[in-house]
C-alpha cells in the first residue's frame, strides 16, 4: 500500500503493508534510526515517538492508522523548546548509560511536560512509568524532568 | 544515507600501520614505528593541515583538536569516556579539545579490548596513563627542538608547552607534526602525574556521546544501515539442543516482500551456530513476521523433560546424597557439629535469569567481494566474536573485519557472540549483500546465556556462648556434559571459607542443556544473598544483627597477601577495607536507630567482588498484600584511591542497585519442557521508575589503585533487603524472587 505520512514536517512516501508498524516504516524504509526497537509489544516505550503530540508506542502503530495526522520522532525534538531544554539537561545531568532508551525516555518526557508545564515527583513517576531503562538511570531522569519543569514554571511566572 | 554510516567505515589508513606490543600484564607498548606515509604527510608540504599522529591512540591536529582512541567497547559502563580521560590527563590535554573516537577491533594494537569484569580501570589505570605521559614527553620534546633549548625547562600546561623561564608557549598543534617524529619513550619509566597534580581525573565529565544520543543521531549497532542492505530474521528451536529434523519454508517464501527463506545446519555449541531457519526481507519487520508460516519439526530429544520443577525436585534429591566434589575444606566439621549447643539449618535457591539488554541481539555483516566477512558488532568482546566466526566458518583471522559499535546495554550477554556467528553463517550465503540481522525481544530471552540458577542447604554449629564454630554448606549448582560452568561455580574464597577453623562447603550438579552465561557480577550477584542472608539468620540466632557478626569475623584475620588474577598480581582481600566500608554504610544508614517490625525496617549487606568493597543499608516496608516498597538505599563503597569520572561513577552505583532491587523483587526464567517460558517484559518485569528508592552513595579513597565499577554495587544490595523484609515482618526470604504470598 502506499502512504503519505508527515514525519518532522517532511511528507514521506512509503510503500509498506497497512499492518506494518511504523517503528519498522521509520527505520527501515525512511531510514530514521532515532527511534528505537525494544520489545515489539508497547511494553518498554523505547520506540515513542509523537502522533499529533501525543505519545505513542510506534512499535504497535500501523502505518495505516497514522492518516494526515503529523509524527515528530526523536530527531524532530530538538525543533520545540521543552525538547531543546530535555536534551540539555539530559546531557548536563549525564543522564544516561547505554543511552539506548534515552529517544524514548525524551519523547515521553517531553509529552508529559508539554501537556503538564509543572508535574509533581508523582506525577513524573506515573507518566514515565511506561518507560523501562535497563541501565536504570531512573533517579537522573527523574531528576532531570523535575529541572527543566522548574525552570518552565519560573520562566511562567 | 551518508549521515547514517558516518564512522562506521573503515578507517584503518590513519592508524593503521602502527604497531604496539602487548606486554605481559596486559597493557600496552606504544612502539616507535611512524607509519611510512604519515612521516611524509608531516614532513612535507602538508605538513600543517595534517593531523599528526603520535602512537595508537593520539593524533593532534594544526587546529589543536586531539583525537584520541577509545580501545575498549561501550556498553554504557562510560569507557569511553573515561579511558580517554586517563590519556589527556597525562598529556596535560585542554579536555575541551579532545575528541574520542571508537577504536577499531585490533588486538595486535591495542591489546584486548574488553567490556567486562569490571576489568576497564584496574587493567588501563596504569597503560592508559604511560600513554598519556609519552605522548606529553613527545610534545616536549619536540618544543624542546624547535626552541632549541633542553627539556627541562619546558612543562606542558592544558595543551600547551610552556618555557618556565620566559613563559612563551606552543600549543600542542603547533609542534604535533614534530612530535610524531620524536622517538617514543619506554613507557615503563615515563614519569606520571603526583596525584595531587590531576585535573581530569575527578572530574565529572558526562559521556561523550550522550549529545548525539539526545538528537537520534545513529549509533548503536542496530543503527548501522548500508547501502543495498536486507535484514534477516532467524528461527531456532525452542528448546535447548534440539535438532531441526525437517522444514517446509515454501508459505514463508510466498509471503510478499521475503526474499529468501533458508536452513542452516549447526552444530551442539550454543555459541557457535544452531540449527535454524533464516529469512531475508527488505524490511525487519515483514522477516520476523514471516516466521509464523515456518513448518519445521524439531527433535528436542532428551532436553525437551528438563523443566524449573524437575531442576528443584533434582536438587531436593542431591542434597539427600553425598555431595560430589569439595569447594573448600578445613578443620574438623562433624566434630564441631557434634559438639555444638545449638545448630542453625536453611535452604536457599535462586533462579536462571536472562540479561535483557534494550538493545535486542543484532549483528550486521557483509562477505565483500575479496572473501572478507566485514561486520558491525555490538560486542562486549569482539576477540571472542571474531574468533567464533572464523571457527564456524572456517575463515582465517584476516578474513573476518570486525567494527566496534556502541552497544544498548550489554551486563554480559553480548561477552557471548553467538548472534555474530549467526550473523556471519547468513550472510556468508548471500556474499555482496549486507545483511543486519536482528533478534526480536521473545528471541533475546529464550535464546540467552542465563545466570545460572542454585540450590544451597547449609549449616551452623554454635556452641553454647553463642560463638560460630562450624559452617557447613552443600551447592546444588547446574552443570553441562558434567563439566560446572564458571559461572555456575563457587570460588574457594567465598565468605566465611578462611575466616572459620571449621568450615566445608561441598557441591554437587545437575546437568543441563539451558546455555549458561555472565550476569553482571557473575556468581557474586547470587552466593552473596545466600552467604549475607544466612549470616543474618546465624546472627539473630546469637542475639545480634549481621554487621556485628561480620565485622568480628573481619578482625579475626589479618588482610589477604597478593594474589594471581586475571589481572596479573592482584591485591588479596582486605577486611580493613570491608570494615570500613561497612562502618561507613552504618554510619549512613542511621543503623543504631533502626528499629524492627511495624513492616518498615533496615536491612544490611556487604559484599566484595571484582576488586571492590561495597557495604549497603536498604530500609523497606511490606503492605499487608505483601507487597514490597523499598525506600531508601545508603552504599558506600571501597574502589581505590580516585573516583576517575564521579559521574559515570554514581551511574554505575545507583544502576548496580536498582538491579539488583529489580532481580531480588520479580526476575525468574523458568523453564517448561525444555525451553524458556518467559518471553518479553510483562513476565520479565525489570524495575520502573515508581520503583527507584532514594539512594545516597559514598565513597572511601582508601590508599590503593581505581578498580572497576560496573558490578561490585549490586551484590549486596540483595541480601540486605531480603534482611530488611526479615526486620520488617519476621519472615525470612530463602528463595528469589521473593514470593510475595510469603509476606502477607
Amino acid at each position: 500500500m502506499a502512504y503519505q505520512v508527515r514525519i518532522n514536517g517532511e511528507l514521506r512516501e512509503l510503500d509498506v503493508p497497512e499492518d506494518m508498524p511504523l517503528l519498522w516504516a521509520i527505520r527501515n524504509e525512511i531510514g530514521l534510526l532515532g527511534t528505537k526497537f525494544g520489545c515489539g509489544m508497547g511494553l518498554c516505550g523505547a520506540c515513542t515517538v509523537h502522533v499529533d503530540g501525543v505519545a505513542q508506542r510506534s512499535c504497535s502503530l500501523p502505518v495505516g492508522s497514522i492518516g494526515t495526522a503529523e509524527v515528530t520522532t526523536i530527531e524532530g525534538l530538538g525543533d520545540t523548546e521543552i525538547g531543546r531544554a530535555l536534551q540539555q539537561v539530559w546531557v548536563e545531568e549525564d543522564v544516561m548509560q547505554c543511552g539506548y532508551c534515552q529517544a524514548g525516555q525524551l519523547m515521553n518526557a517531553s509529552a508529559l511536560l508539554k501537556r503538564n508545564p509543572a508535574p509533581n515527583a508523582r506525577q513524573i513517576d506515573a507518566a514515565m512509568s511506561g518507560n523501562i531503562c535497563r541501565c536504570a538511570c531512573y533517579t537522573r531522569i527523574r531528576d532531570a524532568i523535575a529541572q527543566v519543569a522548574d525552570k518552565g514554571a519560573k520562566a511562567n511566572v | 544515507m551518508s549521515e547514517q554510516i558516518e564512522q562506521r567505515g573503515p578507517q584503518l589508513s590513519r592508524r593503521g600501520l602502527l604497531r604496539a606490543g602487548v606486554l605481559a600484564g596486559g597493557g600496552l607498548a606504544l612502539t616507535a614505528s611512524l607509519p611510512m606515509v604519515a612521516r611524509a604527510a608531516v614532513t612535507g608540504a602538508g605538513a600543517a593541515v595534517q593531523p599528526a599522529t603520535l602512537n595508537a591512540y593520539v593524533t593532534i591536529g594544526a587546529d589543536n583538536i586531539i583525537t584520541i582512541a577509545a580501545k575498549n567497547p561501550e556498553v554504557g559502563q562510560g569507557i569511553k569516556t573515561m579511558l580517554p580521560m586517563l590519556i589527556a590527563e597525562e598529556m596535560d590535554a585542554d579536555w575541551d579539545m579532545v575528541r574520542i573516537e571508537q577504536a577499531e577491533f585490533n588486538p595486535a594494537k591495542y591489546g584486548m579490548q574488553l567490556a567486562g569484569g569490571s576489568f576497564s580501570t584496574p587493567m588501563n589505570w596504569i597503560p592508559m596513563r604511560q600513554v598519556g605521559a609519552a605522548t606529553r614527553a613527545m610534545l616536549v620534546q619536540a618544543a624542546a627542538l624547535r626552541w632549541g633549548v633542553p627539556v627541562a625547562g619546558l612543562k606542558a600546561e592544558k595543551g600547551k608547552i610552556v618555557e618556565i623561564s620566559s613563559g612563551r608557549s606552543l600549543s600542542f598543534g603547533d609542534v604535533a607534526a614534530d612530535a610524531a617524529l620524536v622517538p617514543v619513550p619506554d613507557l615503563a619509566s615515563v614519569p606520571l602525574k603526583a596525584d595531587k597534580d590531576f585535573t581530569i581525573i575527578g572530574r565529572s565529565i558526562a559521556g561523550i556521546d550522550s549529545q548525539r544520543i539526545v538528537e537520534g543521531k545513529p549509533i548503536f549497532g542496530v543503527d548501522t544501515m548500508l547501502p543495498g542492505m536486507r535484514y534477516a530474521a532467524f528461527e531456532r528451536a525452542p528448546i535447548f539442543g534440539a535438532k531441526l529434523v525437517s522444514a517446509n519454508l515454501d508459505a514463508a517464501r510466498a509471503v510478499p516482500g521475503v526474499e529468501d527463506v533458508f536452513v542452516l545446519e549447526g552444530g551442539d555449541n550454543p555459541e557457535l551456530l544452531v540449527d535454524g531457519v533464516a529469512i531475508i526481507a527488505k524490511n525487519w519487520w515483514i522477516a520476523n513476521k514471516a516466521r509464523e508460516q515456518l513448518e519445521i519439526e524439531w527433535d528436542g530429544g532428551q532436553w525437551a523433560s528438563h523443566s524449573t520443577a524437575g531442576y528443584d525436585a533434582k536438587a531436593q534429591e542431591l542434597f539427600g546424597q553425598a555431595p560430589t566434589s569439595d569447594i573448600a575444606v578445613s578443620g574438623d566439621v562433624d566434630a564441631a557439629f557434634a559438639a555444638a549447643a545449638k545448630v542453625v539449618e536453611a535452604d536457599y535457591s535462586y533462579p536462571f535469569l536472562a540479561h535483557v539488554p534494550m538493545e535486542p541481539q543484532n549483528c550486521t555483516s557483509l562477505l565483500r567481494e575479496d572473501g572478507v566477512m566485514e561486520m558491525w558488532a555490538p560486542t562486549q568482546m569482539p576477540q571472542a566474536g571474531h574468533g567464533g566466526v572464523c571457527q564456524q566458518l572456517g575463515l582465517a583471522p584476516e578474513k573476518v573485519v570486525v567494527h566496534i559499535t556502541r552497544m544498548g546495554g550489554g551486563f554480559g550477554r553480548r561477552l557471548t557472540n553467538d548472534f555474530m556467528v549467526q550473523s556471519a553463517a547468513i550472510a556468508a550465503k548471500k556474499p555482496g549483500v549486507p545483511i543486519q540481522l536482528i533478534w526480536s525481544r521473545q528471541d533475546d530471552l529464550r535464546s540467552d546465556f542465563y545466570r545460572p540458577g542454585g540450590y544451597h542447604r547449609l549449616r551452623a554449629a554454635l556452641d553454647e556462648s553463642g560463638k560460630l564454630t562450624g559452617f557447613d554448606g552443600h551447592f546444588v549448582t547446574f552443570s553441562t556434559g558434567g563439566k560446572v560452568n564458571f559461572n555456575a561455580a563457587m570460588g574457594g574464597k567465598e565468605f566465611p571459607i578462611h575466616f572459620l577453623d571449621n568450615l566445608r562447603y561441598r557441591q554437587s550438579a545437575i546437568d543441563t542443556r539451558v546455555p549458561m552465561g555472565s550476569l553482571r557480577a557473575p556468581q557474586s550477584n547470587a552466593l552473596s544473598f545466600v552467604q549475607q542472608s544466612f549470616l543474618d539468620e546465624v546472627a539473630r540466632e546469637q542475639g545480634r544483627d549481621l554487621p556485628a557478626l561480620m565485622l568480628e569475623l573481619l578482625a579475626s584475620r589479618d588482610e589477604f597477601p597478593e594474589e594471581n588474577g586475571f589481572l596479573g598480581k592482584q591485591p588479596g582481600f582486605s577486611p580493613k577495607r570491608a570494615t570500613a566500608v561497612i562502618e561507613k554504610a552504618l554510619q549512613m544508614g542511621g543503623w543504631e536507630g533502626r528499629t524492627d517490625g511495624n513492616r518498615r525496617a533496615k536491612g544490611f549487606g556487604f559484599y566484595f567482588s571484582h576488586l571492590g568493597y561495597f557495604a549497603e543499608v536498604v530500609e523497606a516496608s511490606v503492605d499487608a498484600r505483601g507487597q514490597v516498597s523499598v525506600h531508601n538505599v545508603w552504599a558506600a563503597g571501597d574502589v581505590g584511591r580516585h573516583i576517575i569520572n564521579p559521574f559515570g561513577a554514581m551511574n554505575q552505583v545507583e544502576g548496580a542497585i536498582i538491579d539488583g532491587i529489580g532481580q531480588a523483587l520479580a526476575l525468574a526464567v523458568q523453564i517448561e519442557s525444555g525451553a524458556v517460558v518467559q518471553s518479553n517484559f510483562h513476565d520479565y518485569p525489570i524495575p520502573r521508575i515508581p520503583a527507584t528508592p532514594q539512594i545516597e552513595v559514598e565513597f572511601i579513597k582508601s590508599d590503593n589503585d581505581p578498580t572497576g565499577l560496573g558490578e561490585p554495587a549490586l551484590p549486596p544490595v540483595i541480601p540486605a533487603l531480603t534482611n530488611a523484609i526479615f526486620a520488617a515482618t519476621g519472615k525470612r526470604i530463602r528463595s528469589l524472587p521473593i514470593d510475595k504470598a510469603q509476606l502477607v
